[in-house]
């Protein structure tokens, strides 16, 4: 029987883990989390049961029937709080996995490693957050933590609050702050009638086609006008003011290219800032496994959803941000081939078509929603790029024209832009932006991490030598 | 105001009563319920910051709340660098916030 280990537990990876038991492989379902769902599903835990939770969601009961299959299948192992700190590629085989399990961060955790014949990587994105002046200050926050708490706690993150940046995941964010008890003041999304048209105009049903999204949307709109939402087009939050915490930001009308009009900027109060500029893709597990990263930083993948490396698959925001119905689908595809079918395969026509029609969905948000260069123009020399080192945008930019950087780790090494604990996940792109290596010219890219997590000390020993037995090590994390 | 917690009998979502619990944030106890991450807790108790950096000393608290950023590591139960907005509170967990200074150099 083959053995398929799926890493993450969204859309893609539930789609895959059902996928892959219904070729009849036997699976292993890893999450850090200890629920399932992602955080497109992020839901209230088991101690706060809610009748109508399916009303904080879109496709709640596609989730609902996922989990169920999965957790009621004998031959589905899944695996909750299970962190995954590194992938040994394999040499003609699918790579080893390591993962800590056990409460997040805990210094007792234990250690598992896996060695499948086949991995879904499913790991899903994050939040992409330009800087802008104050986005250090605490109350400002990316749109997707007031997502998740506001769907996965009930917490809304602010009373006042001003959600801003671009692309079509502001709407349900506010809708997730409203129906948390929060006042949205508007939505601020930084592309312009032109590029909203530009983007969705070519091909409107991949917007509206669908009766799904169609009903997504209007469930949006319709929740603005109850909420009397504003949704302001051209415009972004450009600074947040304040001394220990936000008190108001400046909002100005943005130029095609993203550059503040001069003499528009308004300053309003609100307590909370929710800021997304799009999704950076969670690559540091497949690019440990070897797998090809294309030119605009996703993983390569062919029709079978099959990386560059043998026995090793993706699916999900991680091949193209495309949102949930193209990761269900294409978690379909890749669940079944790593189980050794093929998409040709009649049980797979209806999975194909859906991920074949949900192709071109990421490069209409490109088109409408992408990040355009003239977002520099609002940074400060004082202003933080990297948050953990504190590297303010000036001395980035001097260090960088006095050294003639040109490669990502040099500058890295000579002014500590991402050398943080978080590993350049926040900064990472952006610092590549600034120094004008997107794209893939240099290709040491910001999403190498050899140590996909930090690990304690004590934790690695026991996971290298388990007959030994487990001491706790106090002490700081390490951060290599 | 700021952050708080949708009182249950608001919310449309018609969650069960919750159950309360306690932790201790620097030694002061803060309520919250069942199921809550600590950040939940910090959040609703109306703490906005529950961290200093170390080079400039300012205050951070949550950022990314999915796990990504480490902007809001505390202390919990003695062990360090856990990311609050991932780790569930459970009754009774001792929270330190932290502060790590840079080590200072001496000729």
């Amino acid at each position: 029987m083959t053995r398929v280990l799926v890493i993450g537990a969204g859309p893609a990876g539930l789609a895959a883990a059902a996928a892959a038991r219904a070729r009849g492989a036997s699976v292993i379902l890893l999450d850090a989390a200890d629920v399932l769902g992602g955080q497109y599903w992020r839901h209230l835990p088991a101690e706060r049961p809610a009748a109508d939770e399916r009303i904080l969601h879109h496709g709640w009961s596609t989730f609902t029937a996922l989990r169920d299959r999965l957790e009621a299948d004998a031959g589905c192992e899944i695996i909750t709080g299970a962190q995954v700190w590194a992938i040994e590629a394999g040499t003609d085989a699918a790579p080893t996995v390591h993962a800590l399990i056990g409460p997040a961060d805990g210094g007792r955790r234990r250690g598992r490693s896996f060695t499948p014949d086949a991995v879904v990587f499913a790991t899903g994105a994050h939040d992409r957050t330009l800087p802008f002046p104050g986005w250090d200050l605490p109350g400002v926050f990316t749109a997707g933590a007031a997502q998740a708490f506001a769907k996965g706690e009930r917490v809304a993150v602010g009373h006042r609050v001003v959600v801003a940046g671009a692309g079509p995941f502001l709407l349900p964010v506010a809708a997730s702050l409203a129906q948390t008890g929060a006042r949205v003041l508007g939505v601020y999304e930084a592309s312009r009638t032109s590029g909203l048209l530009r983007g969705w105009l070519p091909k409107p049903w991949q917007l509206l086609g669908s009766a799904k999204k169609g009903g997504e949307l209007a469930g949006y709109v319709g929740n603005h006008v109850r909420n009397r939402i504003p949704y302001r087009l051209g415009r972004a939050v450009i600074a947040a003011h304040g001394t220990e915490r936000v008190e108001a930001v400046t909002i100005a009308r943005l130029d095609a290219g993203w550059a503040p009009i001069p003499g528009t900027e308004r300053r309003i109060a609100a307590d909370a800032v929710c800021v997304s500029h799009g999704f950076t893709p969670r690559l540091e597990l497949p690019i440990a496994a070897g797998c090809r990263v294309t030119g605009d930083g996703f993983i390569s993948v062919d029709a079978a959803q099959r990386s560059s490396v043998p026995g090793v698959y993706a699916a999900g925001e991680i091949t193209g941000i495309g949102g949930a119905d193209a990761a269900l689908a294409e978690g379909g595809v890749a669940g079944h081939c790593a189980a050794g079918g093929d998409p040709s395969d009649p049980a797979l026509r209806t999975t194909v078509r859906a991920r074949d029609n949900a192709s071109g969905f990421a490069a209409r948000i490109e088109a409408a929603h992408g990040i355009r260069p003239g977002w520099q123009s609002w940074l400060g020399d004082d202003t933080i790029v990297c948050r953990c080192e504190e590297v303010p945008y000036g001395r980035l930019r001097d260090i960088a024209h006095d050294t003639c950087s040109s490669g990502l780790r040099s500058l890295k090494l000579s002014t500590r832009a991402g050398l943080g604990i978080c590993q350049g996940r926040i900064c990472g792109r952006t610092v590549e932006h600034l120094l004008g290596t997107a794209g893939g010219a240099d290709p040491v890219r910001s999403d190498r991490r050899p140590i996909a997590a930090p690990v304690r000390i004590g934790e690695l020993a026991a996971t290298l030598s388990p007959q030994e037995p487990i001491e706790h090590v106090q002490g700081k994390g390490t951060n290599v | 105001m700021a952050a708080r917690l949708l009182p249950f009998g608001d919310d449309r979502a018609r969650p069960a009563a919750p159950t309360p619990i306690e932790i201790s944030v620097d030694g002061v106890t803060a309520t919250g319920v069942a199921g809550q991450s600590i950040a939940g807790v910090l959040l609703a108790s109306g703490r906005l910051d529950w961290r200093r950096t170390s080079s400039a000393g300012a205050p951070r608290g949550l950022f990314c709340g999915i796990g990504v950023c480490f902007d809001c590591i505390v202390t919990v139960n003695g062990d360090r660098d856990v990311r609050a907005c991932m780790r569930r509170a459970a009754d009774g967990d001792e929270v330190l916030s932290q502060h790590d200074s840079l080590p200072e150099v001496t000729a």
